[in-house]
């Protein structure tokens, strides 16, 4: 190991001063895992759709939401910082989905 | 400023440290915040690109190539792969941070270098799909659907190279040693475009790849 390297004394990241309190490296990897099972079980739907029928939407759909909220919860911090950034985030997707699913009315999608 | 050259003793020594975070009223690093309002107007833009593609993925003229059926080109295995491969770059982003944290800068150039190199995987990956679709007949312009299809991806292709290019960034400044543990805040930020992107594409490969 380097100098370079080497952690000084003073150098050791406290992220309690920030207000949070961020995951081990050890859950990370457990939510990792869980995403690869969610990714594999998104894939095993593709040689099963003749099987699960109209049930294979709301399945995916489900799927990727969890994904999604796995990844900004834990990954991004949003479950451990201030909630202003969850309201910031959260806004943004609301306004995009509220704004795009009126797009899509008036295209007539869901008829 | 003055020019500073780091040397191995001043490995912690952050040259820029009073550029770094400061109070605010909020209490909040206005960094973060700027970029969380940044990602929540990436929002707007990939939902309006999402849209389209929704609007116009069936409008293939009559016979044409399409994604998925009977003359779709989509090859859902390959993908998946280059989904897994993207979603994993993920976690070895947090765990750059977490390592930059602690200030344990070899562990951290090790993560942040397996994540660029993820991402390019995963371009790789795009730019073997994209070469594959325009042979077997489908161009940007050969119907609605590709151009919505390509400018889809294309753009979510366009932030991971973005990504990457920060990424790498990161990488020089610490073998340069201008990344203290003290300014893990910057590795925070172009983490959370990083994770921005693979959530973006979680959406994508649901909606585009995998719904019949």
């Amino acid at each position: 190991m380097s100098a370079v390297d080497a952690p000084a004394p003073d150098e050791v990241h406290d992220t309690e001063h920030e207000g949070h309190d961020h995951p081990s490296d050890k859950t990370y990897v457990k939510i990792a895992i869980i995403l690869a099972i969610l990714t594999a079980a998104e894939i095993a739907t593709y040689p099963a759709e003749d099987a699960l029928g109209s049930a294979v939407i709301p399945i995916l759909l489900v799927l990727m939401v969890v994904k999604f909220w796995y990844v900004a919860a834990f990954f991004m911090h949003l479950k451990f910082d201030t909630r202003m950034f969850s309201w910031m985030f959260v806004s943004g997707i609301v306004f995009a989905v509220a704004v795009y699913v009126v797009t899509l009315l008036t295209f007539h999608f869901f008829v | 400023m003055a020019d500073t050259t780091l040397t191995a003793p001043e490995a912690g020594y952050d040259p820029d440290h009073h550029m770094g975070e400061h109070a605010t009223t909020t209490g909040i690093s206005n960094n973060k915040l700027a970029m969380w309002v940044f990602l929540g107007s990436e929002c707007m833009l990939f939902g309006g690109l999402i849209s389209t593609y929704l609007l116009y993925k069936d409008r293939v003229p009559e016979g044409g190539i399409t994604g998925r059926g009977e003359n779709g080109v989509f090859d859902i295995p390959f993908t998946s792969i280059s989904s897994f491969v993207l979603l994993m770059s993920s976690l070895t982003m947090v765990l750059a941070l977490s390592a930059i944290q602690r200030a344990d800068h070899r562990a951290f150039r090790t993560w942040v270098l397996t994540t660029a190199l993820l991402g390019s995987t995963f371009i790789a990956g795009q730019v073997y799909e994209f070469t594959a679709f325009y042979r077997e007949g489908l161009g940007f312009t050969t119907s609605i659907f590709s151009s919505a299809f390509y400018t889809l991806t294309g753009f979510h292709g366009v932030h991971v190279t973005v990504g990457i290019v920060m990424l790498l960034s990161l990488f020089v400044l610490s073998i340069r040693g201008r990344l203290a543990s003290s300014r893990a805040e910057a590795v925070e930020i172009v983490g959370l475009y990083w994770h921005f992107v693979d959530i973006v594409w979680i959406l994508i490969f649901t909606i585009v790849y995998l719904i019949p």
